[in-house]
C-alpha cells in the first residue's frame, strides 16, 4: 500500500457502498481493537478484522475484497456482541464476501470450493448429502486425502448416510437458485 | 394602541435566509402598528438606542422585536423600554432566528413564517399589561449539598464571606471521593493529607453547621427563601457521647458488612467508623448486617462502650433549616461491574475497580497499603489496567468519557511500582485524556521512569485460567491480539450520575440530562448555574471532572451564592399566577395541579372559598392556568386571552 | 400444565445426518416432558454458513421457505436444536420483518411467501424458558455420578443479544441450570462462548485444530471431565475432530462429549443406545458406567438436612 490520498481513493465511496449493502454505517467505528481483541480467528487474518474495518474507512477496495482474512472469519458475533459502538461487524463481513465473491476475488479457493460444494448438495437435493459434498469437494480442491483419517471412524459408528433425501420441493428450492441468479445479472 | 415593531438583521444570521425589509412592510399594515423599521443588530448600543428614541418620537406604547430567542437578549431589551419610560412587560419578542432563519435555507419559507411569527407578537403585545415586581427579603443563610471536596470548598467560601452555611451529607464522615484516595495526580500528594485540614476547617468554622449522616427530605419555597427538611437519619449511637474509641468496631461480631467507605473491597463491622481521619469520628451501625437488629441476640456494642453511647432504639430525625440559597455538590458515582459481562461481572475477586485499588493502596485501607490479591492475600507480579471500562460505550449508555480515568490509571501505574519494584504493569487504553497542567508529562513519567507499558487497544475478555486472569486485548498499533496472564486487573469503570441524583433533583426542581448528570445554564458561559433561580452547581454532579476543577467549580459555586446574597431584597418575576376571586368557584383544580405547591385555599370576607397564589412561589408554569375550568386563575403576561389572540392571529390567512 | 405443548420442529441437514444422536436424545426427552414435536412437512436445508457467506438475499429465501411452511401448518414458533439453523431463520425473519423492501424481494424468489409470523427459538430455549426447572426436574430417575460437567454453549446460541434474545451472551447459564436440576455436577466454565472452529472442519481444519484444543483445555482446567454441548458442529469439532487435534498438536485429550439432551436422556432413564451416546467417537462408557437409580431415601434425607440449617 503506498501512501493514502483520499482523492484519490475515493474512501466515502467504497465505505458507501459497504454501508448501503450492509445497513451499517463502517464510520462510527472509533478504531478501539475490541473487535480484534476478542476475535478468534485474528491468528489466521493477514488483516485483523479492526484494520479491516479502518481499510474500509479509507476506501482500500481491493485490499478489502482480495483480502485472506473475510474469508477466515467464521461469523461467530464475538465482535458484533461486544463492539461499543453498535456495529454488526460480523454483518459486515458477510456484506464483504458477497462483494468479494460477486467480483470473483475471493482469496480462500478452499472455503469457497468448501461453500460452493455444500450449496450444490443443497440445490439438487433440497437438503445437504454430507458424504456428496466431501466427496465433491476433495476433487475440486485437489485435497483428495482430507478428513481420510474420520472415515474409519464415521463408517465404524455408522453415522454416515450413503444416499441423499431428495425432498419433494426440491425444485422449488433449485428454483429459488434460479429467481436469485437471475436477479443479481 | 400604538405598537413599534423592530426587525432584525442580526448580520447574516437572519437576513441571510429572510427577507427581513419584507417582513417590515407586511408588519406595517397590521392594524395598532404606527411603526415597523428593520436594523442590523438591534441588541447592538446603537440598536438599542435606535428603540429608545422611537418610542419618544413616535409615542409607541408597546414594543415588539423580532430577533434571536428571548433566552439571549429579552432581559437586555426590557430594560431598554423601561428606560424609555415604558413598563418592561408591554415588551414582546418574536423568535425569527432560533425557530425560523436558522432552521432551513429556504427564503420564501422562512419569510412567510417570519411574518407570521411577527403577527402573533404583535397580537400578544396588544393584551400586554403592566406588570410591576414586588421586593422581598432574603435569608442569608446557604445550605451545601454534599460534603465532598467540591462542596467544601463551596461551604467555606460562602462562611468565609460572612455567610451562615449548613452542610448536608449522606455518609457518616465529610471527605467524599477524594477522602478514599492514596495519592492525587500529578503531584502524588497523599490525598488525605491535603484534605485533612479542609475537613477540620469545615466542621470548627464558627459559621458551618454539618449535618452528617443525613439527606436533603424536602425542599420548599422559592431563591432567597427555601425551608429545606433534613432527615439526618439513625446512627443508633449519640454523637454526643461517642469518642469514636472504636472499642464496639473491634468487638462486634458481625463481620460482614458492606464497606461503603473502602467500595466493597473487604467487609466491615456492623458497627463501623468509616476511615481513622473520619470526620465527625463517630460509629454507626447498619442495622440490616447487625445481629442485634436482625435477631434480637447481641448487644455487645452496648456493652463494651465506655461511654454508653449506643442506643437502639433512635429514631430518624427530621430537621428544618431556613437558607436563601442551595448548592447542590453531590458528586458522582461509579459503573458497577455488573454491566461488564466480558470482564467477569464482578464474580472475578481479582477484577477490582479502580477505586478499589485506590483503597489497596491506602496506607489506612483494610490491607494497611499492602497491594495483595484479593483472593488469595499474594503480592501480583503483573497487574493490568483497562481504560475505559464502560466509558465511551454507546451499548451500555455511557456515551460519555468520564475524565479522569487515564490520569489516575497512570498514576496507579507509578504508585504499583513503587510499591511492587518487582512489578509489570499494562495499561490497554484507546487514547491518553491528559489535558491539564503537567498531566501529558505525569503520563509519560509512568512509561518512562516507572516502566509501565502502555498497549493502544480494547480488552474484549477476562477470564480466569488457573491462579490468573487471563486478559484478552488487541495492540491496534501493530494490529494484533494482546494476551495477558494477570495476576491483577483494574478496571477504570465509568463515572456515572450518584445514586439518587435523580430523586434529589426532582425536590430541588432542577434539570438532569440523560446522563443523569446535573444541567448547568449554559455550558459554556454559566457552568455552576442552574435554570432554577437559587439553585447552584458545584464538582462532578454536573458532570465527571477532577479535584482542581471540583475545586473551583465550588468556589464559583460559593461567588454566586455571596453575589445572590449580597442584596437585602431581591426582586419578584410578576409574570406568575392571578386569581380573579369573582370568577373563581372554588374547586382548587388549580391548587392539585400546581407542582410548586404554590397555591393556598382562602376565604374571603363573605365566605366564599377561593384559591389563592402565593406569588412568591409561583414559577409561573401556566399549569393552574391550563386546569382551571372557567378561566379565573390566569397566568399574567400569558393569560388565555393572549395566547388565543396569537393563534386567531396565525390562522388568520 | 393445561395440555401438552406442541411445537414445529426443525431438525436440520446435521441432525438428519451425523448429528442424528441429538435430534433422537431431543425427541426422547421432549417425550418425557410432555412436548410435542411435529416437522414442517418437506423442510429443506437453511443454506447455514455457506449461504449467509454468498449472499443476504439467497440465504433468506432460503430459510424463509421453511418458515413459511410452518405458518402453513398454522403454527408461529419453530424449534431447532441446531444453533446455525436457528440463526438463519431469526436472521431472515427480522430482516424480512423489518425491511418491506427486502420481504417482498425474498418472497419473490420463493414459491410460497413468508408473511413473518413465525418465531424461532432453540430446543435449550424452550426446555428453560418454556418447560421449566421444575418440571425438567421431575421426570429424573438416573443419577449421574460419574459426570462433572462443563458447559458449552458455542459462539452464536446467545449471540449476538439483540438476535438471539436468550440468556446472557457472555455467561449463559440456561444449560448450566438445566443439568443442575437433573442432577449433574457443573464447573464454571470460562469458554462457554468462545468459538470451536465453526464450518471450518473441512476446508481449514487447522483453525479447527487450534479453536478446539483451547475449548479442550480449558474444560479441563475447569476441573471437567467431559463437556455438554448445544450444537451438532460443536459436537463434530470436539468429538469426532478431537483425534485429529491431538495429532495435530501433540495433546492427549480424551474428553467425552456429549449433547446437553443426551445427559438429560441418560437422567430420565433411557439407554446410552437410544440417546446415540454409543455413537460418540471419544467414548463416555467410563464416565456413565456408574450411573444408578436416584436414591429416594437420601434424596430426602437432604433435603430435610436444608431445612434445619
Amino acid at each position: 500500500m503506498g501512501a493514502i490520498n483520499p482523492a484519490v481513493n475515493r474512501e466515502g465511496d467504497f465505505m458507501a457502498e459497504v454501508g448501503k449493502e450492509s445497513g451499517e454505517n463502517p464510520l462510527l467505528c472509533y478504531q478501539c481493537g475490541n473487535c480484534t481483541a476478542g476475535c478468534p480467528y485474528t491468528e489466521f487474518f493477514d488483516y485483523p478484522v479492526h484494520r479491516i474495518m479502518r481499510l474500509i474507512q479509507v476506501g482500500q477496495r481491493e485490499t478489502v475484497l482480495t483480502s485472506k482474512a473475510i474469508w477466515l472469519c467464521a461469523s461467530c458475533e464475538t465482535c458484533t456482541t461486544r463492539c461499543p459502538c453498535e456495529i454488526d461487524v460480523a454483518h459486515i463481513m458477510d456484506t464483504l464476501r458477497a462483494m468479494s465473491l460477486r467480483e470473483g476475488k475471493c482469496a480462500e479457493k478452499d472455503v469457497r470450493t468448501f461453500y460452493d460444494a455444500f450449496l450444490a448438495s443443497l440445490q439438487r437435493h433440497g437438503r445437504i448429502y454430507e458424504l456428496g459434498i466431501l466427496m465433491r469437494y476433495n476433487l475440486l480442491s485437489r485435497h483428495v486425502f482430507a478428513d481420510a483419517d474420520l472415515g474409519p471412524k464415521v463408517m465404524a459408528k455408522g453415522l454416515i448416510r450413503f444416499l441423499p433425501t431428495n425432498i419433494k420441493g426440491r425444485d422449488e428450492v433449485a428454483g429459488i437458485f434460479r429467481k436469485y441468479a437471475e436477479k443479481r445479472k | 394602541m400604538r405598537v413599534g415593531v423592530f426587525i432584525c438583521h442580526c448580520g447574516n444570521n437572519i437576513a441571510g435566509t429572510v427577507d427581513v425589509a419584507r417582513v417590515a412592510e407586511e408588519t406595517r399594515k397590521l392594524p395598532g402598528v404606527v411603526y415597523a423599521t428593520d436594523y442590523m443588530y438591534t441588541c447592538s448600543e446603537p440598536g438599542q438606542a435606535e428603540i429608545t428614541q422611537a418610542i419618544k418620537r413616535e409615542g409607541l406604547n408597546r414594543v415588539v422585536v423580532a430577533a434571536c430567542s428571548p433566552r439571549m437578549h429579552e432581559v437586555t431589551f426590557r430594560r431598554t423600554v423601561e428606560k424609555a419610560g415604558l413598563n418592561r412587560y408591554l415588551f414582546e419578542m418574536a423568535n425569527i432566528r432560533e425557530h425560523c432563519s436558522w432552521i432551513g435555507e429556504d427564503k420564501e419559507a422562512n419569510t412567510r413564517k417570519a411574518i407570521e411569527a411577527v403577527r402573533m407578537a404583535v397580537a400578544k403585545a396588544m393584551r400586554d399589561r403592566p406588570l410591576y415586581s414586588s421586593s422581598f427579603a432574603v435569608n442569608k443563610r446557604v445550605l451545601v449539598i454534599g460534603a465532598g471536596v467540591a462542596g467544601m470548598q463551596a461551604a467555606l467560601d460562602c462562611a468565609e464571606g460572612g455567610l451562615e452555611t449548613v452542610v448536608v451529607e449522606k455518609s457518616p464522615s465529610v471527605g467524599g471521593m477524594m477522602a478514599r484516595l492514596d495519592k492525587t495526580f500529578p503531584t502524588i500528594d497523599c490525598s488525605i493529607c491535603i484534605l485533612g485540614p479542609k475537613m477540620v476547617d469545615l466542621v470548627q468554622h464558627e459559621r458551618i453547621r454539618l449535618h452528617a449522616y443525613a439527606e436533603v427530605e424536602e425542599v420548599k419555597g422559592y431563591v432567597g427563601n427555601y425551608q429545606v427538611k433534613i432527615r439526618k437519619k439513625a446512627t443508633y449511637v449519640d454523637w454526643t457521647k461517642c469518642t469514636g474509641c472504636g472499642e464496639c468496631m473491634e468487638k462486634c461480631p458481625g463481620k460482614n458488612a458492606y464497606d461503603h467507605f473502602n467500595c466493597g473491597v473487604s467487609p466491615t463491622k456492623a458497627i463501623n467508623i468509616p476511615f481513622p481521619q473520619a470526620i465527625p469520628k463517630k460509629a454507626k451501625i447498619d442495622p440490616q448486617f447487625c445481629r442485634q437488629f436482625t435477631k434480637g441476640k447481641c448487644g455487645v456494642c452496648a456493652k463494651v462502650c465506655p461511654t454508653k453511647a449506643i442506643d437502639y432504639e433512635m429514631k430518624d430525625e427530621i430537621v428544618t433549616e431556613e437558607v436563601g440559597a442551595i448548592v447542590v455538590a453531590t458528586g458522582y458515582g461509579l459503573l458497577d461491574q455488573e454491566r461488564l459481562p466480558e470482564y467477569g461481572a464482578g464474580r472475578y475477586p481479582d477484577v477490582i475497580t479502580g477505586i478499589q485499588y485506590e483503597r489497596l493502596l491506602n496506607a489506612s485501607g483494610p490491607t494497611a497499603g499492602h497491594i495483595v490479591r484479593p483472593s488469595d492475600g499474594i503480592e501480583p507480579k503483573t497487574v493490568v489496567f483497562v481504560s475505559c471500562a464502560g466509558s465511551r460505550d454507546k451499548s451500555i449508555g455511557v456515551p460519555y468519557c468520564s475524565n479522569f480515568c487515564c490520569m489516575y490509571i497512570a498514576k496507579q501505574a507509578i504508585l504499583t511500582k513503587d510499591h511492587l519494584p518487582d512489578s509489570q504493569s499494562y495499561v490497554f487504553y484507546m487514547d491518553v485524556r491528559a489535558t491539564g497542567k503537567g498531566y501529558d508529562e505525569f503520563t509519560r513519567r509512568a512509561q518512562e521512569e516507572y516502566g509501565a507499558r502502555y498497549i493502544r487497544g480494547r480488552v474484549s475478555r477476562i477470564y480466569p485460567k488457573g491462579k490468573k486472569m487471563v486478559v484478552r486485548g488487541a495492540d491496534t498499533l501493530l494490529g494484533t491480539q494482546v494476551e495477558i496472564e494477570a495476576d491483577l486487573v483494574v478496571l477504570a469503570t465509568a463515572a456515572t450520575a450518584a445514586p439518587g441524583a435523580s430523586m434529589l433533583a426532582e425536590k430541588l426542581h432542577i434539570s438532569y440530562d440523560t446522563n443523569g448528570f446535573y444541567v448547568e445554564s449554559h455550558p459554556k458561559l454559566r457552568p455552576v448555574e442552574t435554570n432554577t433561580a437559587g439553585v447552584y452547581l458545584a464538582g462532578a454532579a454536573q458532570g465527571p471532572k477532577d479535584i482542581p476543577a471540583s475545586v473551583g467549580q465550588g468556589s464559583a459555586a460559593a461567588a454566586k451564592v455571596l453575589s445572590l446574597l449580597s442584596k437585602d431584597m431581591l426582586e419578584s418575576d410578576p409574570a406568575i399566577a392571578n386569581v380573579n376571586t369573582a370568577a373563581c368557584v372554588g374547586c382548587l383544580k388549580c391548587l392539585k395541579t400546581c407542582p410548586f405547591q404554590a397555591i393556598k385555599e382562602e376565604t374571603l370576607r363573605s365566605g366564599k372559598k377561593v384559591a389563592s397564589v402565593i406569588e412568591t412561589v409561583c414559577a409561573g408554569c401556566g399549569v393552574c392556568t391550563a386546569t382551571c375550568p372557567c378561566g379565573a386563575i390566569q397566568l399574567q403576561h400569558f393569560t388565555d386571552n393572549q395566547i388565543l389572540a396569537e393563534v386567531n392571529a396565525l390562522c388568520r390567512m | 400444565m393445561t395440555g401438552k405443548r406442541s411445537y414445529a420442529y426443525y431438525e436440520g441437514c446435521s441432525l438428519e445426518g451425523t448429528a442424528a444422536a441429538y435430534d433422537a436424545s431431543v425427541r426422547l426427552v421432549m417425550e418425557s416432558l410432555g412436548v410435542g414435536l411435529e416437522e414442517p412437512p418437506d423442510w429443506s436445508c437453511c443454506g447455514s454458513t455457506p449461504a449467509h457467506a454468498t449472499d443476504h438475499l439467497l440465504a433468506a429465501a432460503l430459510a424463509a421457505r421453511n418458515l413459511a411452511i410452518v405458518e402453513g401448518m398454522g403454527s408461529n414458533t419453530l424449534v431447532t436444536p441446531c444453533p446455525s439453523c436457528l440463526s438463519a431463520l431469526k436472521k431472515a425473519h427480522g430482516r424480512m420483518a423489518k425491511n418491506r423492501v427486502f420481504k417482498e424481494e425474498v418472497n419473490g424468489l420463493l414459491d410460497t411467501p413468508y408473511q413473518c409470523t413465525v418465531a424461532a427459538k432453540s430446543a435449550l430455549q424452550v426446555i428453560y424458558e418454556d418447560i421449566g426447572l421444575e418440571e425438567v426436574a421431575r421426570p429424573v430417575t438416573t443419577a449421574l455420578a460419574g459426570l462433572r460437567v462443563a458447559p458449552y454453549y458455542g459462539c452464536i446460541l446467545n449471540r449476538p443479544p439483540a438476535l438471539a434474545c436468550f440468556d446472557d451472551p457472555e455467561n449463559p447459564v440456561s444449560m448450566d441450570l438445566i443439568l443442575k436440576a437433573v442432577g449433574v455436577d457443573v464447573v464454571d466454565f470460562a469458554f462457554k462462548v468462545e468459538c470451536c472452529g465453526a464450518a471450518f472442519g473441512v476446508p481449514k481444519a487447522e483453525m479447527v485444530h487450534r479453536l478446539t484444543a483451547k475449548v479442550l483445555d480449558m474444560a479441563l482446567d475447569a476441573g471437567a471431565n467431559c463437556i455438554a454441548v448445544a450444537c451438532p458442529l460443536c459436537q463434530q469439532n470436539l468429538d469426532l475432530r478431537q483425534g485429529q487435534v491431538n495429532a495435530a498438536l501433540g495433546t492427549s485429550y480424551h474428553i467425552p462429549v456429549f449433547y446437553f439432551s443426551q445427559i438429560m436422556g441418560l437422567a430420565y432413564g433411557y439407554s446410552p443406545g437410544q440417546l446415540g451416546i454409543d455413537k460418540l467417537i471419544v467414548s463416555a462408557d467410563a464416565l456413565i458406567g456408574t450411573r444408578g437409580p436416584v436414591e429416594k431415601s437420601s434424596a430426602a434425607a437432604e433435603a430435610g438436612k436444608k431445612e434445619a440449617v
